[in-house]
């Protein structure tokens, strides 16, 4: 390296161990230090625009194959929308049921998030060998550690076969309700599932109690930016996935916005586009662009709400809190909250079974086309999606609007990866574990990009120090 | 009636006249696959996937538009053959845009059994990929042109059997498009019944009732047979 560079740009390219494809540029300044730095998404995916002139009928299915990972949220949230232009609420028993597989897919969501993509960070730590940081390093070194993950996906993904058929996309959650009821054996062969799993995360939450300590450099400097919170409560402020109302807080717990119904959701909440990536930024219209920064998902959930709702997590909230304050504000405790929502998913799941009208066999509502407009509202493993149709009298798809988790996270992890970038990255050398910080932040947010921009491909890792005429100063490709 | 002796793979069989090779074929148990052909409704010869080579010639012909003839000799089933009704269905799936994943009849389809029957695991042509609409105006039923293959199964029954004669076919080659009334929205004919038969004999989802989520159509198209003859009777 030499004296007459000013300028000097690194580039991560991609981000690994996150659904989708993504990059990020860090700009040097004169003195070498971290001047900006930027999360670009690279993919563009389009559904918006693809799903014009369709049959809202088919919006579920078609929505839901944005994402192999969440098609359930997608599925949900479409529903909803076509619920809405159908002008019907779905029986009682569907809802349960509805409410039931979106349960199972933030279980096996989170257990892919935490156990799959981020504790080999955490394991290993953030300097180890790249050789072995990763599930099959957890196999070998935390076999117990690793099951407990793959158990934990494998019963969420296996619920959702026994619901709909399939793992992956299935069209069991249709406008109106659902396809087919709940059997006593699958719901005995649901509940007879759940004890382990509790203990599985039990267990993560009790090692990541233990080692949290460890990791107060982390919680100090990974996306401590102060931001809103946004999410679904019950009116009675539990944490809430399929209905309730909308809420917004402050850094400090002040509410911007309380009890504003789902399909109001437009009013405050306003999309930004960046030139710089096909993911759109979402901010508080309250508060303006780029002013109205907030987080969605299991650390905004937990802000925002009063309690989980189900006894155990409630005593991991209340212990959580003891520990990390009433709001959180570190982006490192997604991981945290991710482990507590987990358990209260699968207390849920169980209170849902008991309920004897799990099993009744009206499941569907039938209408046409009742209304010109839906919005559908859950909230998917990472944070509140919204779907928004507008048809035509014959119900074909004339306007479509989507606002996803990760959207509304994209300000949030911006600020983020500046300030990890600012915290570690130096210009007079580029290491294996600084970059892995700063794609870790990223971790934190379990980004979905093939969900937020409509993304495939695959590239290699490679990580260049350039210089002002373009020149390569260090490279690093794995 | 009097009687037909042929040859069909080198097997001897026997049919009446005014049969076809197909009708005879199906009655001896050799497999021929087809598309357009449906039981009660008189046959075109529009998908040609049951074509068969008439020899000594080799000269290809939809056997559902073979009649009988004594002493004909015909190869139904052979590589060549299998290879042209690949590129058959090749073709009626490069043709539109068909997309099994988010139809409303994946699982109830026949261009996607004969595809899976056939073998066919991707596309060698490039898709046409035609911008086609959705014709949603009728109140129960609607028509999605990126899925017709045009076998005119809906023009036959609609005109055959129901009497109403409010499909059609304008256009011609890649142009050619299924119609009602002369080009009205479907909402606006005079003609339709409603009674929706043709959305029963449709073989794709190209026609469907509205409300149906994906891989939700289901066709009864075994009755059919038995409305074709009560319609036949009251004639």
């Amino acid at each position: 390296m030499t004296n007459e560079i000013t300028t000097r740009r690194i580039v991560i390219d991609p981000v690994t161990r996150i659904e989708g494809h993504s990059k990020i540029t860090i700009t040097l300044d004169e003195a070498g230090e971290v001047a900006n730095a930027r999360f670009h998404v690279t993919q563009f995916r389009g559904f918006e625009r693809m799903v014009h002139g369709r049959p809202v009928h088919e919006m579920p299915s078609l929505m839901a194959r944005i994402c192999g990972i969440c098609p359930v949220s997608h599925l949900i949230a479409a529903s909803k929308a076509v619920d809405a232009i159908m002008a019907v609420t779905p029986p009682p028993a569907a809802l349960r049921l509805r409410r039931l597989m979106n349960l199972a897919q933030i279980v096996q969501s989170h257990a892919l998030s935490f156990f799959h993509l981020s504790s080999p960070d955490l394991l290993f730590g953030f300097d180890a060998d790249p050789a072995k940081r990763h599930l099959y390093g957890l196999l070998a070194e935390h076999p117990q550690f690793a099951r407990d993950g793959i158990a934990l996906r494998r019963f969420g993904q296996h619920v959702i076969e026994l619901l709909g058929g399939k793992r992956i996309h299935p069209a069991w959650i249709v406008p109106g309700g659902v396809a087919s009821p709940l059997t006593a054996e699958v719901r005995d062969e649901i509940a007879g599932g759940l004890p382990e799993a509790i203990e599985s995360v039990v267990r993560a939450l009790d090692w990541y109690k233990a080692s949290l300590a460890g990791w107060a450099e982390e919680e100090a400097v990974w996306g401590t930016t102060p931001t809103a919170f946004l999410g679904l409560v019950t009116p009675d402020g539990e944490v809430e996935h399929y209905d309730g109302v909308l809420r917004a807080i402050g850094p400090d717990g002040t509410v911007i916005h309380d009890e504003i119904a789902p399909d109001d959701v437009e009013r405050c909440v306003g999309e930004a586009v960046e030139p710089w990536s096909y993911l759109k930024s979402s901010y508080l219209t309250a508060l303006g662009h780029p002013e109205g920064i907030y987080r969605v998902g299991p650390l905004a959930r937990l802000n925002i709400a009063d309690r989980m709702g189900t006894p155990r997590a409630d005593e991991e909230l209340a212990e959580l809190r003891e520990r990390l304050g009433r709001y959180p504000s570190s982006s490192f405790h997604y991981h945290y909250t991710r482990l507590v929502e987990t358990l209260s998913c699968l207390e849920r799941m169980a209170h849902l079974l008991q309920h004897p009208e799990v099993t009744d066999v009206r499941v569907r509502a039938t209408a046409g086309i009742n209304r010109a407009e839906g919005v559908g509202v859950a909230e998917a493993p990472r944070g509140t999606l919204m779907h928004h149709y507008v048809v035509d009298d014959g119900g074909l798809v004339q306007h479509a609007n989507l606002i996803i988790a990760t959207g509304q996270n994209n300000l949030a992890m911006n600020a983020g990866v500046k300030q990890v970038a600012q915290r570690y990255v130096r210009a007079d050398r580029l290491t294996e574990g600084m970059l892995n910080r700063v794609e870790a932040v990223i971790r934190c947010y379990d980004p979905c990009l093939s969900c937020s921009t409509h993304a495939v491909g695959e590239m290699p890792f490679h990580v260049q120090l350039r210089g002002p005429a373009g020149e390569v100063l260090d490279e690093l490709v794995r | 009636m009097s009687m037909r002796t042929l040859t069909i793979d080198g097997v001897e069989v026997v049919g009446t006249e005014g049969q076809s090779v197909l009708d005879v074929a199906r009655a001896n148990g050799i497999p021929i696959p087809t598309l357009c052909h449906l039981d009660g409704l008189p046959d075109v010869g529009s998908c040609r996937l049951c074509v068969v080579e008439v020899q000594p010639s080799g000269r290809l012909v939809p056997a559902c538009m073979l009649p009988v003839e004594e002493g004909l000799e015909v190869v139904a089933n052979s590589e060549t053959l299998h290879a042209h009704r690949r590129q058959i269905i090749e073709l009626l799936f490069t043709e539109r845009n068909h997309v099994c994943a988010v139809c409303v009849a994946n699982n109830d389809c026949e261009l996607q059994d004969r595809a899976q029957e056939l073998g066919i695991t991707h596309l060698d042509l490039c898709p046409v990929s035609p911008k086609l609409g959705v014709d949603a105006s009728h109140e129960l039923f609607a028509v999605d042109h990126n899925r017709c293959i045009l076998c005119m199964r809906c023009v036959r029954v609609c005109a055959d059997v129901e009497g109403a004669n409010t499909w059609g076919v304008s256009g011609r080659g890649i142009d050619a498009r299924l119609v009602t009334d002369a080009g009205t929205p479907w909402g606006e004919s005079t003609t339709c019944t409603s009674c929706g038969k043709c959305v029963q004999v449709c073989p794709t989802g190209a026609l469907f009732a509205k409300g149906r989520s994906v891989a939700q159509a289901k066709a009864q198209r075994p009755y059919l047979p038995f409305l074709a003859r009560t319609a036949g009777a009251a004639r």
